[in-house]
């Protein structure tokens, strides 16, 4: 057991440290709408969400193993750096990234399978923000069954001409891009028959209907296509690959579901707010059940990291085994964020109910908003039911589900 | 960078596993638990102590093998694992570290050069100071001891006790002096031996520096419950195997329970469960290690949380066998029981929580 990172990484830790506390009081002069996670301070130093993209780009905060042809930093890919980096913004609040389905899933994706025209198209804009991109999987009979989408691509005449309909697809109202999963070999078998596409959002024949999610913001839509038609080479992977091309971007998606650090940072929020809250005249904090409750979840979020350090471990040396450990990080992870944001709740009790702008409301109603909010993630990116399928029988070999006989 | 056991922490737990399986198959546990065979009780104290179990945190000046606490963790995960009826974390843990941080340096030579001898073994009866009950008082007066320390553990092979008062002072009675009365206690844990001893009058070596510093009942404490947490972590593991194993064998409705999503379900819900136990509890073992700040915080969470989730595992993965998990013949009931009793062991999950909270001055 090693934790130390080295002296080489003391110097960088202490080079962020420096950079957090030079920007802490950073303000966002244009309003993107899409939602940075986490929460930060807001100040002084004032400038636009693509700024601050370009200058943790360069000094290798973010995309930093990116090649700078493709308007990343061009760094050696460094697990403890990112780590760092991560822990160091998340301790100091200072603004992370932007993230979202392009940045954490589409260019990991083109940077693996996609043409060397794609990645100079779209990889730099969208790590600077300039394109938001839309995940066009679900649909309303493909959910978790996602394989059995229906959406039709037709190859005429050179181009792609798409009909169907896309649902639960999150911000693609503010999107120029969506990466969609098409059905384009109707004869072919129900994995083999899918491709990946690049659709702008733009195109004619697209209509978006914003459904207004549970939090009461529209966080998703449905997209509708009539006639959409799009060149032929916009596509990842060839034709009929797309299910290989979309479970590369699915680990990429399950690991960014569940943010340790975020975790630790709302665990402490908790700790402040139940030192500030009073009931019947006595703070939170002393009484002896939500003492024991608060600890039970401290303990919890410290495996949880502890585990995600495991876990990194690994990718630094390769004959270490957490097949288990990695499997298990979407399901834990959002099951106990979702568990911490509701006992706060608990412990505000008829406060916690405040939404809106409501009076007396706390933290900006933040716990219920990520309360109901990590409900969604529960349910997104593959259920919880559907991780412990995939943990039972790929992680313990438990056998499979007897397959249901065509047509009974 | 390296979170995880060591290659050779994990050959000193995989030899530790092998020779239980070899020479403590569950016919063999079984027989000692229902005290009808004395003699492989002793053969397999005499074998482990050959693999060196006894000398892991003994300093190399003290004929010991100076190892630290992550490598007793390692092999404890193996004991609960394997149901090793022998002694431990009393014994083997806690005895050597209360001695590094509690005796003045006679005291400290003395102890741990005849402990590495194997001439002398500690019984631990700390209970008095994380939890007294109605049933213990124990006062030191002078170089003597009064009264009565209840659940005193690892007693088998003991020349020594080892035990604490209330305010954290740490004092050893040979079992060779007069005024000991040993009374046996009988726990739903057939697989370990624990006692009730009476002092009266009884002499005492009070460990020098445990007059006016509580470090060593902190770091014995602190380090038992840590081993104890991977003891359950070990039996914990057993039960999932078994569970998954029996579940890809057993049928019903013409095909394996196993492939019953239910079923699936229980087992993926104790698998993730467990896989950040090992986490906590590696992570636990290496904070004492390096004597960081938040050692307290990260043993008792370690201990309380694993406690709570292999008592779920316990549950969960007796109702995957069916009626044949409730019976006696399957054995199951062992790992059950020791988790039990382990949850127990150095402070329930509520009171080790509360510690938890006061020692990050909540
Ligand atoms: C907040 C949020 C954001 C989302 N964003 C996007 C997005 O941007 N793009 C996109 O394409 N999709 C998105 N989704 C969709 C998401 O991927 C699906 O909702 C999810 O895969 C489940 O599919 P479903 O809604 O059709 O539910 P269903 O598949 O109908 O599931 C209903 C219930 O049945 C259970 N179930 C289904 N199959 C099994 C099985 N084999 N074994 C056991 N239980 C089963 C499920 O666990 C669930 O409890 C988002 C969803 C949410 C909640």
């Amino acid at each position: 057991m090693d934790l130390n990172f080295g002296k080489k990484y003391k110097d960088f830790t202490k080079e962020v440290k420096d950079f957090c506390k030079k920007y802490i009081a950073i303000h966002f002069i244009d309003s993107s709408k899409v939602p940075l996670s986490g929460s930060f301070k807001s100040g002084e130093i004032k400038m636009t969400r693509s700024d601050w993209q370009k200058i943790l780009i360069e000094k290798g905060y973010f995309a930093r193993s990116i090649p700078s042809e493709y308007g990343g930093y061009g760094g050696e890919s460094d697990i403890i750096k990112s780590r760092i980096i991560a822990e160091e913004f998340a301790k100091s609040k200072i603004p992370p990234p932007m993230g979202g389905q392009g940045i954490d899933m589409l260019v990991p994706t083109l940077l693996e399978l996609g043409t060397e025209e794609q990645k100079q198209k779209y990889i730099k804009p969208t790590l600077h923000g300039e394109i938001i991109w839309c995940q066009g999987y679900s649909e309303p009979n493909a959910g978790s069954d996602l394989a059995s989408l229906q959406t039709k691509g037709e190859l005429i005449d050179g181009n792609w001409v798409i009909n169907g309909q896309k649902i639960w697809t999150s911000t693609a109202q503010y999107s120029q891009m969506m990466f969609c999963l098409v059905r384009t070999e109707p004869d072919a078998s129900k994995h083999a028959g899918i491709s990946y596409l690049l659709i702008p959002m733009d195109t004619p024949g697209i209509e978006i209907r914003p459904l207004v999610d549970m939090t009461l913001n529209a966080g998703f839509n449905e997209v509708f296509f009539t006639d959409v038609t799009i060149p032929e080479n916009n596509i990842v992977g060839k034709r009929g690959e797309g299910w290989a091309v979309a479970n590369a971007t699915l680990s990429h998606e399950r690991g960014s579901l569940s943010d340790p650090n975020a975790m630790m940072n709302r665990l402490n929020s908790l700790i402040d707010r139940m030192k500030k809250e009073t009931i019947n005249g006595e703070k939170v904090i002393n009484n002896p059940v939500y003492r024991d409750k608060l600890m039970k979840i401290q303990g919890k979020v410290i495996a949880f990291q502890s585990n995600s350090l495991r876990v990194l471990s690994a990718k630094l040396n390769k004959n270490q085994d957490v097949k288990i450990a990695g499997m298990i990080q979407k399901l834990v992870g959002t099951e106990l964020r979702h568990e911490l944001e509701g006992f706060a709740i608990d412990i505000m009790g008829e406060l916690g109910t405040l939404y809106e702008n409501s009076p007396n409301i706390r933290d900006g109603g933040s716990w219920q908003i990520a309360y109901m909010y990590f409900l969604g993630l529960i349910i997104g990116g593959g259920t919880s039911q559907i991780q412990k399928n995939i943990i039972s029988e790929r992680g313990l070999g438990m056998p499979k589900e007897p397959k249901v006989q065509q047509g009974a | 960078m390296y979170f995880g056991l060591s290659e050779d922490q994990i050959f000193f737990q995989d030899n530790v596993k092998k020779f239980l399986e070899d020479n403590a198959p569950l016919d063999v546990i079984r027989k000692i638990a229902n005290e009808d065979d004395k003699t492989s009780k002793e053969d397999l104290h005499k074998g482990i102590i050959t693999l060196g179990i006894n000398n892991i945190l003994i300093p190399e000046d003290n004929g010991g093998l100076g190892l630290d606490l992550l490598f007793a963790t390692a092999v404890s995960q193996s004991l609960g694992e394997g149901l090793a009826t022998l002694p431990f974390t009393g014994s083997y843990v806690m005895a050597p570290i209360a001695i590094k941080y509690g005796a003045n340096e006679k005291q400290r030579n003395f102890y741990l050069n005849e402990m590495s001898n194997n001439n002398i073994n500690f019984s631990i009866g700390f209970s008095e100071f994380f939890g007294s009950r109605n049933e213990s008082e124990l006062s030191f007066l002078k170089n003597k001891v009064n009264g009565k320390t209840f659940f005193v553990m690892d007693f088998d092979y003991a020349t020594h006790i080892m035990v604490c008062d209330k305010d954290g002072q740490i004092g050893i009675i040979s079992l060779e002096s007069t005024g000991i009365e040993v009374v046996d206690l009988i726990t739903v844990d057939k697989t370990r031996v624990f006692k009730e001893i009476i002092f009266k009058n009884t002499d005492i070596d009070i460990l020098e520096n445990t007059s006016s510093s509580k470090e060593a009942v902190d770091n014995a404490i602190d380090a038992g419950r840590i081993v104890i947490a991977a003891d359950s972590l070990g039996a914990s593991k057993a039960m999932l195997d078994k569970a998954i194993d029996y579940s890809r064998e057993r049928k019903q409705f013409n095909r394996a329970i196993g492939s019953f999503q239910a079923v699936k379900h229980m087992c993926a819900e104790m698998a993730a469960e467990l896989e950040p136990c090992y986490s906590i509890l590696w992570h636990a073992a290496h904070s004492f290690d390096s004597g960081e700040k938040n050692k307290k915080i990260m043993a008792c969470h370690a201990k309380s949380h694993i406690a709570d989730i292999s008592k779920m595992i316990s549950k969960k993965a007796t109702e995957v066998h069916g009626g044949m998990g409730f019976t006696d013949l399957l054995g199951l009931h062992y790992w059950f029981k020791r988790i039990g009793v382990n949850r127990q062991m150095l402070g329930s999950p509520e009171i080790i929580r509360e510690e938890a909270a006061k020692s990050q001055s909540l």
